[in-house]
């Protein structure tokens, strides 16, 4: 069970999380505009990488707010969380970008 | 039965505690502190189990938790099916059957109760000899909180020095956990271990749970966890008799019982040396040591001299044994070729050691072979993971092995080389797996079955990676080697279940109204969490069927009522919740007047239906959402998800209302006289209260919100008033529709009622594939808003293409046969006898419909929307019903009831 640092509340056991997937695949502003190929990039198409991630988490059971980490896929490790809307960290080579 | 193998002194045993178990039905002495295996031993039983395939006689191979052959199930106390006979603490009364390699469930539910607890440390150690002595000790000297769990009833330098250790431990304030096995070690110091704290008592205390969970967060982790002795195996090396060497001595030096009246030693490192002295100074009559190794150490030479003890430098090729498959000789070859047959009754066998680092891999910590100590050492581990003790590797320089896994001459049937007991699986097995091309140990694993028993390999997986290797021709360097998974030992389900059992397993979710709808025999369904009335019997004897029908014609000639407050309910406030709506929805809701209501569709950036509902305006910036039953939470993660991290710009904020409002909705042609009778204030007339408009009113003294929404197509009004006056509501709404006959009715009823309407039930009708046009809704989806979640979907092919699945209605050609829900649609023509057959769609919802008298299906069918009027077969069970394909809408499809006669 990972311990997962909520921006807001602290650490916390990962029981009280949602997981919600790659961080920063923002909803496109003019969809209509794009191709087929960029819209199904959007919604189906995910980077998976074997080592750093930009991930989303919400407190579920807790203040139930959205937020972001960056986690080693291989060791499970996190560096650092962060706020919505706050600038995505640096986090080495490994990132998926 | 008598103890003719009992010594005078043991360290664990308590010989002025005398005991009684029963093994089989015998009975056997022993003493407090001795272990079934212990007893075992003591009392000359050398039979004590059967190979689990082959049936084969088997005996006690070890004396801890190695043990690969000798389950037993525990028939006393609470009773456990299959534990290691090494493991269980014996008391007075203890009653244990042998088993054949699998234990039996028992027939009752566990009585018994179990618990779990979270501790956080700075320093956990686990394992109690020793080097996790030291290791708790150095770690008292700092500030910091200590934990250290040991296995074993008693910690193991305890049990050797006769010091009070763990009375040491607590003065430097360190916590120590006995019986408490770390059985996973996970990402950040998060550690589970298992406490036994009953199962060695003949009467436990009723105030004290059988087993606790421990879950463990802890800054720095020190595994102290030892090293398992590894076997050499040879042809019959699995007979009743062939026992590890360290544990043959463990069980003179722990247990004062002797393994066997004659042994011989066999190994290939100097600890086999100290093993037959700890035997001889037993009793037991050591008739020879064979070592693998020309050059045995001086200090064994000279103690083996001392005693008169005869050695072999040479190997042990294989068994012989008495009538009934116990050990009496074994074969040796010396190095000059000579071979020998030495009658024996124990053969005391040691291939060196394994350090026990499962915990240390768990989280994908590595190890690497080491060539001087014979065995897979810490190579690249885990953060916060220190291993200290034999569990390094760095053993003495005495035990130390030639590296030996397997012996084999010319004469031996690799079918009678067992490399793991548990599983029965031999190096014939093995070979059949390298020549099916198997080359790692992952796959040999698979294909043989070895070290997937309940030890996990404990016993076989380093034995057989070596013979692995050998055949293969690599070394053990190349690093083939298998994975370590959680748990370290089986956990029941009932400890992980703790008191999360029964009733507790799961919040029950119930109405305001749920003791009235118990009072009046409602038989109950689960919908997510909650418990909702499915249909009332008029009394006991009615069955569903005529329930549901009285109740559906109730609410189409008459007026019935149903209990809808499971409904989720969520409120929006803000400036831009409109505008918050109109993005989500696939309709115009910012549009609505303040009293009205809308009905709409959710659906994901895919284009596909995630839920359904009515939205009402209470005022400008306010508004209502209704949600399906089990989607309530859900619906309003979403619409966080997308404030939070897409539009926090947007003024909204959203409130679960779903617990703080009561709803009964009233139907059928009479709800507007009832809903006059009890809110005289109202007008309710079709002019001044239409369809899709809500009002608030004074019902039976409470405020309540009155809407004209329908789920039926009937006229009807869903009532809501405060929680707290849910019954009262109810039953004002009962009274004044008692002229009427106000039949209460389920959700079955509403099933019913909503299907001969057409309305599809999101997660039934719908299941993640189905877009609103699939569903005939193209009316819901606005063409005038620029974006919302899901519109670009729709341009694409996929959306359009031809066989999609599209919601229709279905009938029975014969007009009376039922249609199975879930049944496959197929050609009509199509044989069923000759499969496969072309699928065409699947039944999602069917009943049988008083309304249309018939029984009446809705399916998702491939280019459903333009086949109405085909004739296919509804195939459950491999029986076709010849179906027709109708409009979704069987019942009024004009909208003619929905307000009123």
């Amino acid at each position: 069970m990972l311990k997962i640092g909520c921006p807001w509340c602290g650490e916390r056991d990962e029981l009280e999380f949602t997981y919600g997937g790659q961080a920063h695949v923002a909803y496109p502003a003019h969809p209509a505009d794009l191709s087929d190929a960029e819209w199904s990039e959007y919604i189906y198409f995910r980077d998976n990488p074997k080592g750093w991630f930009r991930e989303r988490w919400v407190h579920t059971a807790g203040c139930r707010m959205w937020f972001n980490g960056v986690r080693n896929t291989v060791t499970n490790e996190f560096t650092v969380f962060y706020k919505p809307g706050e600038p995505p960290p640096s986090v080495g080579r490994w990132i998926a970008q | 039965m008598t103890q003719v193998l009992r010594l005078a002194h043991g360290r664990l045993v308590d010989r002025s505690a005398p005991l009684m178990i029963s093994f089989d039905g015998a009975d056997l002495r022993g003493y407090a502190g001795d272990t079934v295996a212990a007893i075992l031993v003591a009392n000359g039983v050398r039979i004590c189990s059967r190979g689990v395939y082959s049936g084969r006689p088997r005996g006690l191979m070890s004396a801890g938790p190695e043990e690969a052959n000798v389950f037993v199930q525990v028939l006393s106390g609470a009773g456990e099916p299959m534990v290691r006979a090494t493991d269980i603490e014996a008391y007075d009364g203890l009653v244990v059957e042998s088993l054949a390699g699998r234990g039996r469930l028992p027939d009752l539910p566990d009585a018994s109760r179990y618990d779990k607890r979270f501790v956080h440390v700075e320093t956990l150690v686990v394992g109690g000899g020793g080097a996790g002595f030291a290791a708790a000790m150095e770690a008292s000297r700092g500030s910091g909180r200590v934990l250290l769990v040991h296995d074993r009833p008693v910690l193991a330098a305890e049990a050797h020095d006769g010091l009070a250790d763990r009375a040491e431990l607590s003065a430097a304030g360190v916590t120590v956990l006995t019986r408490t096995t770390a059985t996973g070690l996970h990402e950040h110091g998060y550690v589970v271990a298992v406490e036994r704290r009953t199962d060695h008592l003949a009467s436990p205390p009723i105030d004290c749970s059988r087993e606790r969970l421990w879950n463990i967060r802890a800054g720095a982790i020190v595994l102290a966890t030892g090293a398992h002795e590894r076997s050499i195996a040879f042809a019959g090396n699995d007979v009743p008799g062939v026992m590890l060497a360290a544990s043959a001595a463990t069980y003179v030096t722990d247990y004062a019982a002797r393994p066997g009246e004659r042994a011989v030693v066999f190994g290939c490192h100097d600890g086999i040396a100290e093993a037959a002295c700890v035997l001889a100074d037993g009793g037991v009559e050591v008739a020879l040591v064979v070592d693998t190794r020309a050059d045995v150490g001086v200090t064994s030479s000279a103690a083996l001299a001392a005693r008169g003890i005869p050695t072999l430098t040479g190997t042990v090729t294989s068994t012989e044994t008495s009538g009934d498959g116990i050990l009496s000789a074994a074969v040796v070859r010396g190095s000059d070729g000579r071979v020998e047959t030495v009658d024996c009754d124990l053969l005391a066998v040691s291939g060196g050691w394994n350090p026990a680092l499962q915990l240390y891999t768990h989280t994908g910590g590595r190890t690497r072979w080491s060539e001087p100590a014979a065995c897979f050492v810490p190579a690249d581990g885990p953060p916060r993971v220190a291993v200290v003790g034999r569990a390094t590797g760095e053993f003495a320089e005495s035990l130390r092995p030639q590296a030996t896994f397997c012996v084999e001459t010319a004469e031996t049937d690799d079918a009678m080389v067992y490399l793991d007991l548990q599983r029965d699986a031999t190096l014939a097995d093995l070979r059949r797996a390298v020549a099916a091309g198997m080359r790692s140990a992952e796959h040999v694993k698979r294909y043989t079955t070895i070290s997937t028993a309940a030890d996990q390999g404990r016993s076989s997986g380093v034995l057989s990676v070596g013979v692995l290797c050998t055949e293969l021709g690599v070394a053990m360097s190349q690093g083939i080697t298998t994975t370590y998974r959680p748990p370290y030992t089986p956990i029941s389900f009932a400890l992980l279940a703790g008191r999360d059992r029964g009733h507790l397993a799961d919040p029950a979710r119930v109405s305001p109204v749920h003791d009235w709808h118990v009072r009046h025999g409602a038989v109950f369904e689960d919908v997510g969490q909650w418990k909702r009335p499915r249909y009332f019997p008029r009394d006991a004897n009615e069955p569903m069927h005529d329930a549901v029908a009285r109740e559906c014609a109730a609410a189409r000639t008459g007026v019935a009522m149903m209990d809808a407050s499971t409904l989720g309910k969520i409120e929006l406030h803000g400036r831009d919740a409109g505008e918050l709506l109109d993005r989500l929805y696939t309709n115009m809701m910012s549009t609505l007047a303040v009293g009205k209501v809308r009905y709409g569709v959710l659906c994901g950036p895919d284009g596909m239906v995630i839920d359904d509902g009515t939205v009402a305006r209470l005022d400008t910036g306010r508004w209502l959402l209704t949600t399906t039953t089990g989607n309530a939470a859900k619906i309003l993660d979403w619409l966080e998800e997308w404030l939070q991290t897409e539009w926090p710009e947007l003024d909204v904020r959203c409130c679960s209302v779903t617990e703080q409002w009561t709803t009964v909705a009233v139907v059928g042609p009479g709800a507007r006289a009832v809903l006059a009778t009890v809110a005289p204030d109202l007008d309710v007339s079709n002019d001044s209260f239409a369809f899709m408009e809500w009002r608030d009113a004074v019902i039976g003294g409470c405020e309540a919100r009155v809407m004209r929404i329908s789920f039926s197509g009937e006229l009807a009004y869903e009532v809501n008033v405060a929680g707290w006056y849910g019954q009262a509501l109810w039953e004002v709404v009962l009274e004044a529709g008692q002229p009427h006959g106000i039949t209460p009715y389920g959700t079955e009823t509403m099933h019913v009622l909503r299907a001969e309407k057409g309305y599809p039930i999101v997660g039934q009708d719908t299941d993640g594939t189905v877009t609103p046009f699939d569903l005939g809704m193209s009316w819901v989806v606005s063409k005038k808003k620029a974006d919302f979640v899901g519109k670009r979907s729709y341009a694409r092919a996929d959306a359009t293409r031809v066989g999609r699945k599209q919601l229709v209605g279905l009938v029975p050609i014969d007009g009376r046969s039922p249609i199975a829900e879930g049944a496959q649609l197929v050609a009509s023509d199509a044989d069923l006898g000759s499969l496969p057959v072309l699928m065409e769609g699947h039944v999602t919802s069917a009943y049988d419909s008083v309304a249309l008298g018939t029984p009446f299906a809705l399916a998702l069918l491939a280019d459903g929307a333009s086949r109405h009027g085909d004739e296919l077969q509804a195939v459950d069970e491999m029986a076709g019903t010849p179906v027709r394909v109708t409009a979704p809408v069987p019942y009024d499809p004009e909208g003619s009831r929905r307000d009123g006669d």
